[in-house]
């Protein structure tokens, strides 16, 4: 089988032509998709051609790699669990298969972006949740399970009627080498309220690469939440856009990374419409010689008077290998806003551990005790106890790893 | 006089007259035919009289260049620049030494006129012989007209604490060991497509040299025009501060009226030594094209200064209201153990003006700092865009940073942006960033038009108020002018 011999985007393209016929739904799309991803290439891969977007991430790693497509299954987790991209199971009222339900959305973008086009290219499955007007759909989960030596893309797709309501928390897992590629979009109509929360503890030689598409009417709610401390290489891109009046969009997150981690947020909040709000912290707590790429832009259009955007990125370096780069951007079209954005970068405040030495506390502890407040405040904006308490547990679990 | 009367009175004086700035000489030049070749490298280079090191110098950045790329990554936008339709060298034509300002071409004293250069100092510029005793006023002026520099002025005292101020053509054939070294050591020949242009062409600009513990008695300055139709100004300024030394060097520019647009594309390089601190304050008026956006300077730029002596420092103060388009990111590489850089800067765009500018400080001494101060004001249709790096090497423990960029909009159809890249790789670093964007603050403006002000006014006050921080680091000549070029540069723009 020639998937196998050959590597990087030679590779998924090889699948692509090997299994392009069963593979479900529009397939000028995915032919398509497949043209954009062989001109894109895999961002850093190649040598001589550098793209702005992917100023700090290279994936020249995954360019050595080849990977199968998902067979494998696994123990059964709560809600709706996919196995390497695959359903597997879970039942919940407004969920359906992409398998059978093949819907690519409108919002993505594969001629752009070479992570969408590889996931347009290749995606068997995925999870798609309609929510009808004025329905509260409660609390969801959705669970990813990778295994050694599969790529997963699944492509996720959710909408939100008018008034709706929903809480997805997506949690990320798995064993062994593999790549998890989701696309995923969600269309907020007008007052409803999305809480989307990730939690992503993929495996430590994982791949974790994701795009989510936002769309936010007038005076509906994204409120986002992604947590990464698993994967080798993570990048999470968000793209939301507030497209009617009021619209209101959240794009935190925190990211916890240590040994020779690298993990990239990259998100635009682009505000279309007028009075629009977005809020967005993110924060990083970097150890061993890992990498935090922060990369955020707010963008006002023309004639979106009245908008409130403001964005904070803080980082943490626990360790003198540890490196953070960020690039935060304002892209103003508009004169009646208020946009503002701060970063800052450091280590642990040194007068705050000399109060607690001198109170006693042993300096190792001090640290500790300074590092847990520094990310009990990244889980501030989750207000949703059930998602709290899953992502206190993750971060628990992290600190208890550097520990050890 | 108060502030806002003489805002008022600038206002319209300029009103009345159009651009001030805007008037055209008509001096006998010698002028290099357009296009750029190795042999137009080496006839500047021959009429520079200039040792063959440095032609080879030129030669190779222009095989550099030959191999780059005009940069695109900037958020400007203009028709393609073809730099064979360029002219590379324009100088007036040479005359013997007048004996009195009645010898001197009287276009030349009207120019100076013009840019209220002080009679004496007229005289000083025009080369009339005998006239360059008993300095009066306090500041040293290397006029560049045009490429050449016609005379500078205050040399000799300057001479006495052993200052070398000159123009950089003499410096080479003068001081060729100390351009030598130093000339492309901060701005290396291929660093980009415009200094490689430059490094390639440069036809003047000023060299100063502070021997080390000397503080220079004078503000040091230099008055940039534009003169001659479709000459690319290509100055090149390098400027080194000895262990212990200080300078104060001020640039400021004004140029003709014009339809066509004209490239400038200098090169600054400073050099700062222990303990050595050098401040270089700029206010750039270059004409920035009608109101509906044609003609204009393309001003490219590119300013770096090392500071390689430990506790050495360098500042640089910018207030950017001209030229069509803007390109310069003026910036510190900190290799000194405690050394600092600053860069403090106020950018208006007004019309269909053009501005990416902004600073890059590269931490890689122990200990050093930086602080970056960048007022951005767009009004018109105009853009404004501060694009900054700080990176913290990962030899800079205890670096510091603070950065804070303001972006004020006035009128719905400017555009105000921000790119900043930070990058830390020392954990005891500390770097922080701060950015805000909003228009003119509603209950501002209403206290003032309660009081009386017109809109205008009060307008121009809150804009003086909103720039202090930056307008206060320069020196007080340009702080005055400054105050004035922001009124003037805003007028029209509101209501």
């Amino acid at each position: 089988m020639n998937a196998i011999s050959d590597t990087g985007a030679a590779g998924f393209l090889a699948r692509f032509a090997a299994m392009q016929g069963r593979l479900p739904g529009d397939s000028t799309l995915r032919l398509a998709a497949a043209n954009a991803f062989r001109s894109l290439g895999l961002p850093g891969a190649t040598r001589g051609r550098r793209v702005e977007a992917w100023k700090y991430t290279s994936l020249q790693a995954l360019g050595g790699m080849s990977f199968r497509a998902g067979a494998a299954t696994a123990p059964a987790a709560k809600g709706i669990v996919f196995v390497d991209g695959r359903f597997q199971s879970g039942t919940e009222k407004n969920f359906a298969r992409f398998a059978d339900r093949a819907d690519f959305g409108e919002l993505s973008w594969p001629d752009r972006d070479p992570m969408a086009a590889l996931n347009t290219m290749l995606a068997e499955d995925g999870a798609i949740f309609q929510i009808p007007a004025g329905i509260d759909a409660g609390l969801v989960h959705l669970t990813h399970i990778g295994t050694d030596g599969a790529s997963a893309h699944p492509r996720q797709t959710i909408r939100l009627g008018a008034g709706a309501r929903m809480t997805l928390i997506e949690t990320m897992s798995g064993s062994g080498c593999y790549l998890h590629n989701p696309v995923t979009e969600a269309h907020v109509a007008d007052g409803a309220l999305l809480t989307h929360i990730r939690i992503q503890a993929d495996a430590p030689a994982a791949f974790h690469l994701a795009t989510l598409y936002v769309a936010v009417a007038a005076g509906g709610t994204y409120d986002g939440f992604t947590l990464n401390t698993g994967a080798r290489l993570t990048r999470t891109e968000i793209h939301a856009s507030l497209n009617g009046p009021g619209a209101v969009a959240h794009l935190n997150g925190a990211q916890l990374l240590s040994g020779s981690q690298h993990a990239d947020f990259t998100s635009v909040a682009r505000h279309a419409a007028p009075k629009g709000t977005s809020r967005q912290t993110v924060k990083n707590v970097l150890a061993g010689q890992s990498r935090g790429v922060f990369q955020g832009r707010i963008e006002v259009a023309r004639g979106a008077q009245g908008t409130d955007g403001y964005q904070m990125n803080r980082a943490l370096l626990l360790s003198p290998d540890a490196e953070i780069d960020t690039k935060p951007e304002l892209e103003i079209f508009a004169d009646d806003v208020k946009c503002s954005h701060g970063a800052t970068i450091g280590e642990l405040d040194a007068e705050q551990i000399f109060y607690l030495r001198s109170r006693g506390i042993p300096d190792s502890e001090a640290r500790a005790m300074l590092v847990r407040a520094f990310l009990a405040e990244a889980l501030d904006p989750v207000t949703n106890d059930t998602a709290r308490e899953l992502l206190e547990d993750a971060v628990a679990r992290w600190w208890e790893g550097q520990a050890a | 006089m108060s502030a806002v009367n003489e805002t008022l009175d600038t206002v319209r004086s300029v009103t009345e007259s159009g651009y001030k700035w805007g008037f055209e000489t008509n001096i006998e030049m010698d002028v290099a035919p357009k296009g750029l070749t190795p042999d137009t490298i080496r006839m500047i280079s021959a009429r520079k009289e200039e040792p063959s090191w440095m032609l080879d110098w030129r030669l190779r950045a222009f095989e550099a260049w030959l191999k780059m790329e005009e940069p695109h990554w900037a958020r400007v936008d203009h028709p393609r620049i073809d730099y064979q339709d360029i002219h590379y060298y324009a100088a007036p034509k040479k005359k013997d030494g007048p004996k009195s300002l009645d010898e001197v071409d009287p276009e030349l004293l009207a120019m100076y006129e013009k840019l209220g250069i002080p009679l004496k100092e007229r005289a000083i510029l025009a080369g009339v012989e005998g006239a360059d005793e008993a300095p009066q006023r306090q500041i040293a002026v290397d006029a560049v007209f045009d490429s050449v520099s016609v005379a500078t002025t205050f040399r000799e005292s300057l001479a006495k604490v052993g200052v070398i101020f000159c123009p950089i053509s003499e410096a080479i054939r003068e001081h060729p060991d100390l351009v030598k070294q130093y000339i492309g050591s901060v701005v290396p020949v291929a660093d980009n497509y415009f200094a490689a242009l430059n490094s390639a062409v440069f036809t003047d600009g000023s060299f100063v040299f502070i021997p080390k513990g000397v503080r220079c008695p004078m503000e040091l300055s230099t008055y940039f025009r534009i003169n001659t139709k479709n000459t690319g100004q290509f100055e090149r300024t390098l400027i080194i501060a000895e262990a212990g030394s200080h300078v104060s060097y001020l640039e400021g520019c004004t140029a003709p009226q014009r339809d066509e647009n004209q490239l400038h594309a200098a090169v600054v390089e400073l050099v700062a030594m222990e303990d050595a601190s050098i401040k270089y304050s700029t206010v750039q008026n270059w004409y920035p094209g009608d109101a509906n956006g044609k003609g204009g300077i393309y001003n490219f730029v590119t300013k770096r200064g090392a500071c390689l002596g430990d506790r050495s420092k360098i500042s640089w103060t910018q207030v950017e209201t001209g030229s069509a388009i803007t390109w310069k990111y003026p910036s510190c590489v900190l290799h000194g153990v405690d050394s600092v850089g600053e860069f403090y800067s106020v950018a208006v765009t007004t019309n269909h003006q053009q501005a990416d500018t902004g600073t890059k400080m590269i931490h890689i001494g122990k200990g050093s700092r930086s602080t970056i101060i960048s007022k951005g004001i767009s009004a018109g249709q105009s853009n404004n865009t501060y694009r900054g790096l700080v990176k913290i090497m990962p030899s800079a423990s205890g670096a510091r940073n603070f950065t804070q960029c303001d972006s004020l909009l006035i009128g719905e159809n400017c555009g105000a942006h921000t790119v900043p890249y930070i990058e830390s790789r020392n954990p005891s670093a500390k770097v922080e960033h701060e950015a805000t964007t909003s228009k003119i603050d509603e209950d501002k403006l209403f206290y003032c038009r309660q009081r009386g002000m017109s809109e205008e006014d009060a307008v121009n006050l809150i804009v003086n108020g909103f720039c202090k921080e930056v307008l206060k680091e320069l020196p007080m000549e340009f702080a005055v002018e400054a105050q004035k070029l922001l009124a003037v540069s805003l007028e029209g723009s509101v209501g």
